[in-house]
């Protein structure tokens, strides 16, 4: 599937990317020219040494970050070009972030942290609810919607965290270490989940890994080097 | 209103800081009320002076007499509707701690001076006919126990002996900052058992047709008098009063000083509490901004956190001071009025919701501002 992306049209294309960091009077390039082809319904793994770029990548495909230079189109989008403020409304609208952390509210329950994201949203209490009991049951914590986080394990929380991000439907998902804090058992459900959301919900998800076992999961695969993209087994770079 | 749940949840996360700091306010603003009640009962005089009345009196000191004389011809001067006179009694009631103010009053002119104060009809005639009557205030009355048909020996300090009195009524106010600790009898009587200083009066209360014309009438009066052996100084009631509470020294000053104080303690604590616990949610925070809340989100939902203990703190502590006045008056009964006006109250809350929205606002800037990358880089 990767191999004919030029002709068909791509739902996320990094052209010439460069990202530097200053620090004092020394600059970092922390990514160097990376070009990337990502298609809907995609799941792309991106593995490399710590310190290679991987976050920083994610970060400007998820548009929390400015590259210095080059475009990054998303559904014809450039994020690259974006005013912060409009940014952050594109952010609500198409991106769903799970962190290796989990980032739950802790004084939120479950349903309370998985109904955040719809409070940007015009839905009446009624649909977010609808909406929320979904999510829930999509990622199997139906019957955990009114726990508090640490009242769950690491791998549920996981999940709260999953619901949370595909809660508003965005355009696509970004995992950054998603099982970095989980045991051998719960990082397979979790990459399990994640595979049903590309295979069974068409969810398109990027996802940043050190685990070997977890990049398998994924269709494409990247590696990052010091700051340079290259493909890596069916995956490529464009 | 959907922020509800979000807003709540950071309240009530860490229970014991969310009480000091709602304590905090609670307690700055009894402090506060109780500071405006005290400024209050010195300045009611102030608050519930007649526009229409003016005060005469000796122009070298207050404690200086006028003569009885000076009815008539003030009553002479144009503009001038009414007037009545008083003095100073200064006596002592069983011991000098018991104070209240005691006047000898003109009785034909002195009740239609000052409607404020109400009396029953059958209680005001039993005074008139009754030489050593008098007209004790509801506080007064109340403080002492006593009730009408009541003998009151009073010690004479300024005159000599053993003074008694009939209380033939009791007045009542009809606003709260009104004074009723005040003990009237007649002139009269006093006139007679002190011949060494007859027909002297303490002060006259003049009413003017209209009170447009008061500083004009001020001036006429006291150029009546000029170049006389008894010169007068005459000033609006709200300008008498205002020196009158300046012999206690500067009252206002002292209570604005301890006021500001209080409230700059306050905003010190509850502004480290606040940002205290922002610096703890940096993460909880870059997350909500990655998921798209904007600036004007979380500006908005730190500043109404804030706002939120301030105004929940500053409602208890006005409620405990005002059922604390409600409780009476713990000088029993030396001050004046002992209550929580409105305008205090008001100006508290006023105060409170500065207060949380200042000590919310730097906290709520820099999360605002925060850089969502660099937050989520410290964990
Ligand atoms: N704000 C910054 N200022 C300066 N240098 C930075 C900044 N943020 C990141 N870097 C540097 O950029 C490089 C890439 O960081 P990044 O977090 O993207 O790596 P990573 O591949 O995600 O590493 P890990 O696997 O450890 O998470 C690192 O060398 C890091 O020190
Ligand atoms: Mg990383």
């Amino acid at each position: 599937m990767a191999n004919n992306q030029q002709t068909q049209e791509s739902l996320i294309a990094v052209k010439n990317i460069h990202k530097n960091y200053t620090r004092g009077s020394e600059t970092i390039e922390v990514l160097k020219d990376v070009n990337l082809n990502i298609h809907k319904g995609d799941f792309v793994a991106f593995m490399g040494p710590s310190g290679s770029g991987k976050t920083t990548l994610l970060n400007l495909l998820g548009g929390l970050d400015f590259p210095t230079s080059g475009h990054i189109l998303i559904d014809g989008q450039d994020i690259a070009g974006m005013s912060s403020k409009k940014l952050t409304a594109w952010r609500a609208q198409h991106v769903g972030f799970i962190f290796q952390l989990y980032n739950l509210i802790p004084v939120m329950t479950a349903f309370q942290n998985v109904e955040l994201p719809l409070l940007l949203t015009r839905l009446s209490k009624k649909e977010r609810r609808q909406h929320v009991e979904t999510a829930l049951a999509i990622v199997g914590l139906s019957d955990r919607m009114s726990h508090y986080p640490r009242q769950l394990s690491g791998g549920q929380e996981q999940r709260v965290a999953i619901a949370r991000a595909i809660v508003t439907d965005p355009t696509f998902l970004l995992c950054d270490e998603p099982t970095g804090d989980l045991d051998r058992k719960s990082a397979n459900e979790i990459l399990d989940l994640l595979t049903r959301l590309v295979n069974e919900h068409e969810k398109t998800l990027l996802m940043v890994t050190h685990d070997p076992l977890a990049a398998k999961n994924a269709g494409t695969r990247f590696h990052l080097e010091k700051g340079v993209l290259t493909a890596n087994s069916q995956g490529e770079a464009a | 209103m959907k922020f509800l749940p979000l807003l709540l949840a950071n309240i009530g996360r860490k229970k014991m800081r969310t009480i000091l700091t709602v304590g905090s306010y609670a307690v700055a603003l009894f402090l506060f009320g109780l500071l405006g009640v005290i400024d209050m009962s010195f300045n009611q005089g102030l608050e519930v002076a007649g526009v229409d009345r003016l005060i005469v009196r000796n122009k070298t000191s207050l404690i200086m007499p006028l003569p009885i004389a000076y009815k008539e011809r003030l009553s002479q001067i144009k503009d001038v509707k009414d007037v009545t006179f008083a003095s100073w009694f200064g006596g002592v009631y069983q011991e000098p701690k018991n104070f209240f103010a005691q006047f000898a009053i003109d009785v034909d002119t002195y009740r239609a001076m000052y409607p404020e104060f109400e009396i029953p009809e059958d209680q005001w005639d039993a005074f008139v006919r009754d030489r050593q009557g008098c007209i004790v205030g509801r506080k007064t009355l109340d403080r002492f126990g006593w009730k009408i048909g009541d003998r009151i020996p009073i010690q004479a300090t300024i005159y000599r002996g053993l003074w008694e009195f009939n209380i033939c009524g009791v007045y009542e106010a009809r606003r709260e900052a009104d004074d009723t600790t005040q003990f009237w009898f007649h002139f009269n009587y006093l006139n007679e058992r002190t011949p060494f200083i007859k027909d002297y009066v303490g002060w006259y209360t003049v009413r003017v047709h209209n009170p447009d014309k008061a500083a004009e009438v001020t001036k006429t009066i006291d150029e009546r008098f000029a170049n006389s052996s008894f010169e007068t100084t005459t000033e609006t009631e709200k300008a008498f009063m205002a020196g009158f509470v300046k012999q206690f020294g500067n009252i206002k000053l002292i209570i604005l000083i301890v006021g500001s104080v209080v409230m700059f303690t306050l905003l010190l604590i509850t502004g480290s509490n606040m940002s205290l616990s922002i610096r703890e949610r940096t993460n909880e925070i870059a997350i909500l901004k990655a998921m798209g809340f904007g600036p004007t989100h979380i500006l908005t939902l730190i500043l109404a956190e804030s706002i939120g203990y301030a105004v929940i703190g500053g409602f208890l502590g006005l409620s405990v001071c005002k059922l604390f006045t409600l409780g009476g008056d713990p000088t029993n009964g030396l001050l004046p009025v002992f209550f929580l006006d409105n305008k205090t109250v008001i100006l508290g809350i006023g105060i409170t919701f500065m207060v949380g929205l200042i000590s919310g606002f730097i906290p709520a800037l820099i999360a605002m501002r925060l850089n969502i990358v660099r937050a989520l880089r410290s964990i």
